[in-house]
């Protein structure tokens, strides 16, 4: 009976050391960190000095007021679009459509506003329901593709970017519906609540909805867990398929909550005007920390990485630099930070 | 270990296509016990497994748990009779931590309004996490990241978790094969701990001392059919070999 020997007092001592090599556990110092995560509290070092190095050559023009309220609304549409492209790309997905949709839901909208005629709150509401319902839509095609038919995101919404901007052309007959109501343009794409414009607010309450539904629910949960590893999802009883379409869904959604501010900024539908909506979205994600192979990633990051190369250009044009060199720059960036995500992904599987 | 065992699987058979997987293996295992199940390659064990935990279905047999008949349609039945299993790859989430790979799919939500919108009680979480933790003596830092864990810690984080949702059996599968010396022995005090919890315990492996030290009783597979089964203090290394090569099984007792 050899075995016999250990149940009983091999429990507490020599059982447990094997495991108990316990890391040191977070203090609250690490956990703000952590929330932060070593990415986003180092892309918000690179913010501050961006600005405050463009503050301090132009101090007449880059800090003003005007002009930072303009880069918010630079940034509010293509924010509206990473937070669902941060979703999506948590879960190992990409989504190339957002622009397409955007488009799409634009044009849908206009179209059901025109169509309604008036310029009352309540057309304006049925608009952004248009909208939303239309992105929504393509999005739940695209989670159905990409989830149920096992086709790769990549080309799902590649697919899906040609099929609704074509959509939109056929519907415009290529020409840009620029009557839409004027009510519109003047709340949501030029008003003002207590000096912040609307879109910066509407921005504002997607993003840090997206963030918290991110991070404090079962859907976030969900999001992290189907990007880290679907098949212990699957073996835990989740219905990854049915979530990923969600995902998708959600990310089609505010594409067309994009589409709507994007009506309201320009008062037309602008179907020439996003052609690399998607990409930008992609790289700003990206930048901010969230990762490719799914799994990692955060809210904080992708409203760092949207932002900084908004700033990068407005700052190049008040420097009177040329413009392009912000391309090329958040171009290097982009390629960096997929870099450092790689060997960040190498070391741990050591 | 009760009269009537707690998993009996009697005369189960497997094809597939040509291929007999299960020519009528027989099965059971009791309450505190730790069964292991050994055999050379395609002898059937991992089959036996996957149809005892739901995960495929036999086209012949019955299993019978608590002495009732149980047709497992999916992992999810098993999981309803109380049935978790322990899987080789472990299936966890390596970017969540351990807290919430042990509430994975069955995540605890606030009450009231924040619960309505989905809103997790990841504190709660962490707390009833802990104390299983500290019940089956494992020592994981649970809002660390599974991948910040060791091997060892992983595997322990799996096991516990099984532990904690299994109110009958676990199956385990190699569950200590990519583990050192001293990080096996971890495990193998975890799984005796489960056992003297009251649960049964069903292991494969490969590694015949293990399966001699930590196992009450051993049964062995042979061609997807039952050789015989054994106390682990009746028998040794040489004679199971000899069992799983050629299909003849004496005890020293008989």
């Amino acid at each position: 009976m050899t075995k016999s020997i250990a149940p009983m007092n091999g429990l507490t001592a020599s059982a447990n050391a094997p495991l108990d090599i316990q890391r040191p556990s977070a203090s609250p110092a690490r956990r703000i960190g952590g929330v932060l995560s070593n990415q986003s509290t180092a892309l918000f070092i690179v913010l501050v000095v961006l600005a405050a190095f463009f503050s301090a050559i132009r101090p007449d023009a880059f800090p003003q007021i005007a002009n930072v309220l303009n880069m918010g609304a630079d940034a509010s549409i293509l924010l509206i679009l990473a937070v669902g492209s941060t979703f999506v790309i948590i879960t190992r997905g990409i989504d190339l459509s957002v622009n397409g949709v955007l488009v799409f839901s634009g044009v849908i909208a206009a179209k059901a506003m025109v169509a309604i005629g008036g310029e009352g709150p309540y057309v304006l509401l049925v608009g952004l329901a248009c909208a939303i319902a239309a992105g929504a839509a393509w999005g739940l095609l695209n989670g159905f593709l990409v989830a149920k038919a096992g086709i790769p995101p990549l080309i799902v919404t590649l697919g899906t970017l040609g099929m609704s901007l074509g959509f939109a052309l056929l519907i415009t007959g290529g020409v840009d519906i620029s009557d839409v109501p004027e009510s519109l343009v003047l709340s949501v794409g030029s008003g003002r609540l207590a000096g912040i414009p609307i879109l910066v607010i509407i921005t504002a309450i997607v993003a840090v909805a997206g963030a918290l539904m991110l991070r404090f629910t079962r859907f976030g949960r969900y999001t992290y867990a189907a990007g880290s590893n679907p098949e212990a999802c699957r073996r835990a009883s989740i219905n990854v398929t049915a979530h990923l379409i969600k995902v998708y869904s959600l990310a089609g959604a505010l594409a067309g909550v994009g589409g709507y501010t994007s009506l309201a900024r320009f008062a037309t539908t602008t179907l020439g005007g996003h052609l690399t909506d998607n990409l930008q979205v992609i790289a700003g994600v990206v930048i901010g920390g969230t990762s490719l192979f799914g799994g990692a990633g955060g809210m904080v990051g992708t409203v760092l990485g949207i932002i900084i190369p908004v700033v990068l250009l407005n700052g190049f044009v008040v420097l009177g630099l040329p413009p392009f060199w912000q391309q090329v720059a958040v171009g290097a960036v982009l390629i960096g930070a997929v870099y450092l995500d790689q060997l960040r992904r190498k070391t741990r599987e050591r | 270990m009760s009269d009537l065992p707690l998993i009996e699987a009697r005369g189960i058979v497997r094809h597939f296509g040509h291929v007999q997987a299960l020519k009528g293996a027989d099965f059971s295992v009791g309450r505190g016990e730790v069964v292991a199940l050994i055999g050379d390659n395609g002898a059937g064990k991992s089959t036996l497994v996957r149809i005892l935990s739901g995960t495929d279905r036999p086209n012949d047999g019955e299993i019978r748990v608590n002495g009732r008949l149980a047709h497992f349609k999916s992992p999810q039945d098993a999981r309803a009779a109380g049935i978790e299993t322990v899987y080789q790859d472990l299936a966890l989430a390596p970017d969540l931590d351990a807290s919430a790979n042990v509430f994975l799919g069955r995540e605890i939500l606030k009450s009231g309004l924040l619960g309505h919108l989905g809103v997790l009680d990841t504190a709660r979480m962490r707390r009833e996490a802990a104390v299983a933790m500290e019940r089956l003596g494992v020592a994981i830092n649970l809002s660390s990241e599974i991948f910040k864990l060791s091997g060892g810690q992983r595997q322990s984080a799996a096991v516990a978790r099984a532990a904690m949702w299994a109110t009958s059996a676990i199956f385990m599968d190699e569950p200590t094969a990519a583990l050192g010396v001293v990080q096996t022995l971890g495990v193998l005090d975890l799984i005796r701990r489960v056992r003297d919890a009251g649960k049964a315990v069903v292991l494969i492996s490969h590694n015949l001392p293990q399966v001699l030290e930590v196992a009450d009783r051993i049964i062995v597979l042979r061609l997807g059919r039952t050789v015989g089964q054994v106390a682990a203090s009746e028998t040794n290394v040489d004679d199971l070999v000899k069992a799983m090569t050629s299909g003849e099984l004496r005890s020293k007792a008989a």
